[in-house]
């Protein structure tokens, strides 16, 4: 029997989510917004491994979805630095509130 | 205190920390591998879960491959570029107070949360319970995984490529 309960993982998930928030909303640089958006996954990540090992009917679903989750997070961040650097090479700026090319 | 709690607290405590600490630091390139000390606590974190399957997978996929292909876009974009400008200060108060709302409301929810019962068995032959779980019930959205990756690499390419008529006519 495992003696770390569930509530701490959740707990410490839920701070690096609120880490990884924090990044995304206030960072300038696009690769940094992009590198949290990496940890709230992984964040989101471990509350799915966690409650396929301690929730009501635990099975290994929770494992298969986390796979699932960082597929499609790489796949994000492939697609997310092509943009970027399509970007870079048009305006010569990595910086998201210099990124206004859509208001005009 | 036993040693399973002790591990827990040492690998949470470098996750936070080098989460914290990619926030603060003024490199760019220092934030990824900060990032890097979190990927590989959250291994250490799927191993006490039982998914040993997930711990490797986590460690070639995010501490590998995601951590050198941010390092390729910092290196292609403007590497030496520091946090120069800081966030103007009511805008981070706003932020910051926001996340501290939502941190609050859902530390209540789950701070004493249990379901009294724990999977004993997930991690005997870990990867071959995923491998056939994953091709009998999932196959479909496995499938789907190879599509959307293709998907994915051939965007890049076309995206990532340059565009030689219209840089041509830009130069002239």
């Amino acid at each position: 029997m495992s003696s770390v309960p569930l509530s701490v993982y959740l707990v410490l998930a839920l701070i690096l989510f609120c880490i990884g928030l924090y990044g995304a909303l206030t960072k300038r640089n696009a690769v940094i917004v992009l590198i949290s958006i990496e940890l709230m996954l992984n964040a989101v990540n471990i509350n799915l491994v966690a409650f396929a090992k301690f929730g009501i009917n635990p099975n290994i679903t929770g494992q298969i979805f986390a796979l699932f989750t960082i597929t499609v997070a790489a796949a994000e961040a492939a697609v997310g630095l092509a943009i970027l650097i399509a970007l870079y090479r048009n305006r010569k700026t990595v910086n998201v509130d210099e990124m206004n090319i859509l208001k005009r | 205190m036993n040693g399973e709690l002790i591990l827990f607290f040492v690998l949470a405590l470098v996750a936070i920390g080098s989460g914290v600490l990619m926030l603060n630091l003024t490199k760019v390139v220092h934030m990824v591998i900060a990032l890097v000390f979190t990927f590989l606590s959250i291994a250490g974190l799927y191993i006490m879960l039982s998914a040993e399957f997930l711990a490797f997978v986590q460690i070639l996929i995010y501490s590998g491959a995601i951590t050198i292909i941010m390092l390729f876009g910092i290196m292609l974009t403007r590497h030496d570029d520091r946090a120069e400008k800081k966030v103007s200060l009511p805008k981070s108060i706003i932020v910051l107070s926001g996340i501290a709302v939502f941190f609050v409301i859902m530390f209540l929810q789950i701070n004493d949360l249990s379901f009294g019962e724990q999977a004993a068995e997930l991690h005997v032959d870990n990867a071959e319970k995923i491998g056939i779980e994953l091709y009998s019930k999932y196959i479909i959205p496995f499938e789907l995984t190879s599509v959307l990756l293709l998907v994915a690499l051939v965007g890049a390419i076309v995206l990532a490529k340059r565009d030689d008529e219209k840089e041509a006519e830009d130069n002239e």
